[in-house]
């Protein structure tokens, strides 16, 4: 067994090191920059400053609070409305029809697209002068481009919002048609001869047998477009701004001191992001139980 | 059960589809035409202009092979963008995955103490921000040197990369028996031979969808190579964001084009391996 134990340790550490240390390590570093400890422009002490200033001052806290709202709304709107159109979308799509296949891989497109991609394809299609408001004009709908709603680089979010759906409910779809294909029909056909109609067959089968792999991959995208900084980098506005985009900003702004803030914001997103799994995990471990 | 839907289920799902590929169709117009100007829906004339000003495609008259040769001889930014991303991407995918593949073997073979405790360390990069270690990491990058080189960019990548390989293999070693090796030993065959015949094999198909995946995150990286490669780096996620930010339609679009392109191709290449209990699936979503 000695042998084993060597190998298991020479096996785990290559890639355990390289996420302890860079990883780990970026946190760690960014927690002590964010206490203020930063000898490069000769800073030694340790206080909660950068908290403190992001959290209550008159500067700062007016543009944390606003931003973390934002934040919750994007994350929480998006995440529900992917979730919700993909159950739709894959209810549908796994019956027969003409053009399945074809569907089956446009509502798949988006999945590996990178998010840059889909923030840039959301100012091609929503933007005022759009592929949307020219199909509007087109239909005498609209006239002028000022006609048409302000949807990207909107202070609602709303941008940001569709880039996330677009993307998430490609993840969500690719989930679900996994997980219905393996549970087959049986459950709904055995329903269905006890006399359960559409309506209870959804609410009182499908739903509870998907709603596991549906909330924890919920989890996943709720965490990422929480942290994620290029979309709301190409289309939020800056004011209200989310908390990644401010984090960074705050980072690369010429004044040293303000790098302490940015490493702070950048903790407290990630500690809320952490509570959030936190809270997850205590919820499925509890239902677990429950069983 | 009824196995044919509704029409009007079948046009909401065609309709869906339609909204879903709008934006593909937006980024081909805007790329191949010249002024398309509101409230026109097809663009009056079809241009290469913004492929022959990002200096992919020769002037008229001059589009020969000579022509596109002597252009790309140039050396210029879009080729260089997507030459230094498929070099830290093929990189990082070899690297992670030759990192990746003892540890897999071992977490998915094994029980041993504080195994949960190591697979919890090693899948936290996928559930916390990169906007949390890269800013801290930064600095002592400044300071080893690594910031702005090849090197730096390559090592930061694989931090989000890891944890997926490493989950993806070891979920392929979890249903691997390794009898067979035993077997191929006891016959004769020396290590290499025994990891080229039985092994590999047996792996294979899990190792590619873990590659494709490694590769797909290094491709899509914006915020790692923006900072630590410190504006030395120039990789084509870097030349997409500051081409929309300074609000080209066409050049963003014709960048946008080659972007996606490989993404298109490994889904393609994958679908029959994605699937949702696939942890690399779950991964899509950081993309």
């Amino acid at each position: 067994m000695g042998g084993d134990k060597t190998k298991i340790i020479l096996s785990i550490t290559p890639p355990l090191l390289i996420i302890i240390l860079l990883f780990y390590g970026g946190i760690f570093y960014g927690l002590v920059q964010s206490l203020g400890y930063q000898p490069a422009i000769g800073k030694y002490e340790i206080n909660f400053d950068a908290y403190y200033n992001i959290l209550f001052s008159e500067r700062y806290a007016k543009l944390f609070w606003t931003g973390l709202a934002l934040n919750l709304w994007v994350s929480f709107v998006s995440t529900f409305l992917a979730a919700v159109l993909a159950l739709f979308a894959a209810l549908a799509i796994r019956k027969t029809f003409f053009g399945k296949t074809v569907c089956n891989f446009i509502y798949s497109l988006n999945l590996p697209m990178p998010h840059l991609v889909v923030a840039v394809g959301i100012i091609f299609v929503f933007s005022q002068s759009g592929l949307l408001a020219r199909m509007l004009a087109q239909l005498n709908i609209i006239s002028s481009p000022g006609d048409f709603p302000v949807l990207v680089k909107d202070k609602y979010g709303v941008g940001i919002i569709l880039a996330y759906i677009w993307k998430e409910s490609a993840f969500f779809f690719i989930i679900l048609m996994s997980v219905l294909q393996s549970l087959g029909e049986n459950f709904e056909e055995l329903a269905q001869s006890l006399g359960a109609n559409r309506w209870q067959r959804f609410r009182y089968v499908i739903l509870p047998l998907v709603m596991p792999s549906l909330f924890s991959a919920s989890i996943i995208v709720f965490a990422f477009s929480f942290g994620a900084y290029e979309v709301p980098a190409l289309l939020g506005v800056i004011y209200p701004q989310m908390l990644p985009v401010m984090a960074f900003e705050f980072f690369l702004n010429p004044d040293l001191n303000a790098r302490s803030e940015g490493m702070a914001l950048s903790i407290i997103i990630a500690l809320i992001v952490m509570i959030l799994v936190i809270i997850y995990f205590w919820l499925t471990q509890t239902r677990i139980r429950k069983d | 059960m009824n196995q044919n839907l509704k029409k009007i289920n079948i046009y909401s799902i065609y309709l869906g589809a339609f909204i879903l590929v709008l934006p593909i169709i937006a980024f081909f117009i805007n790329a191949f035409s010249f002024r398309w100007f509101y409230p026109q829906l097809i663009p009056k004339e079809l241009s290469m202009q913004a492929w022959v000003r990002l200096k992919l495609i020769p002037r008229e008259g001059s589009r020969t092979l000579e022509g596109f040769l002597d252009l790309w001889a140039t050396n210029p930014t879009v080729i260089k963008a997507l030459i230094n991303s498929l070099t830290i991407g093929f990189v990082v995918t070899i690297v992670s995955i030759i990192i990746a593949l003892p540890a897999a073997r071992v977490l998915g073979l094994f029980n041993f103490k504080f195994k949960k405790l190591i697979i919890f360390l090693m899948v936290s990069p996928t559930i916390l921000p990169p906007i949390a270690f890269v800013l801290g990491l930064n600095i002592n990058f400044i300071s080893l040197g690594f910031s702005g080189s090849f090197f730096g960019v390559c090592l930061v990548h694989l931090v989000p990369i890891m944890p997926y390989v490493v989950l993806t293999l070891t979920g392929i070693f979890a249903n691997y028996n390794p009898d067979f090796e035993y077997q191929a030993r006891t016959l004769g065959a020396n290590k290499f031979k025994t990891f080229y015949l039985i092994t590999l094999p047996a792996i294979a198909p899990g190792m590619v969808v873990a590659a494709l995946f490694a590769f797909l995150v290094s491709w899509s990286q914006y915020l790692l190579t923006f900072l630590i490669g410190a504006g030395k780096i120039m990789t084509l996620p870097l030349l997409v964001f500051s081409t929309a930010s300074s609000g080209n339609p066409a050049l963003t679009a014709a960048i946008s084009i080659i972007f996606i392109f490989p993404a298109i191709l490994i889904l393609f290449f994958t679908s029959k391996f994605v699937s949702g209990e696939s942890s690399a699936t779950s991964g899509f979503g950081k993309i």
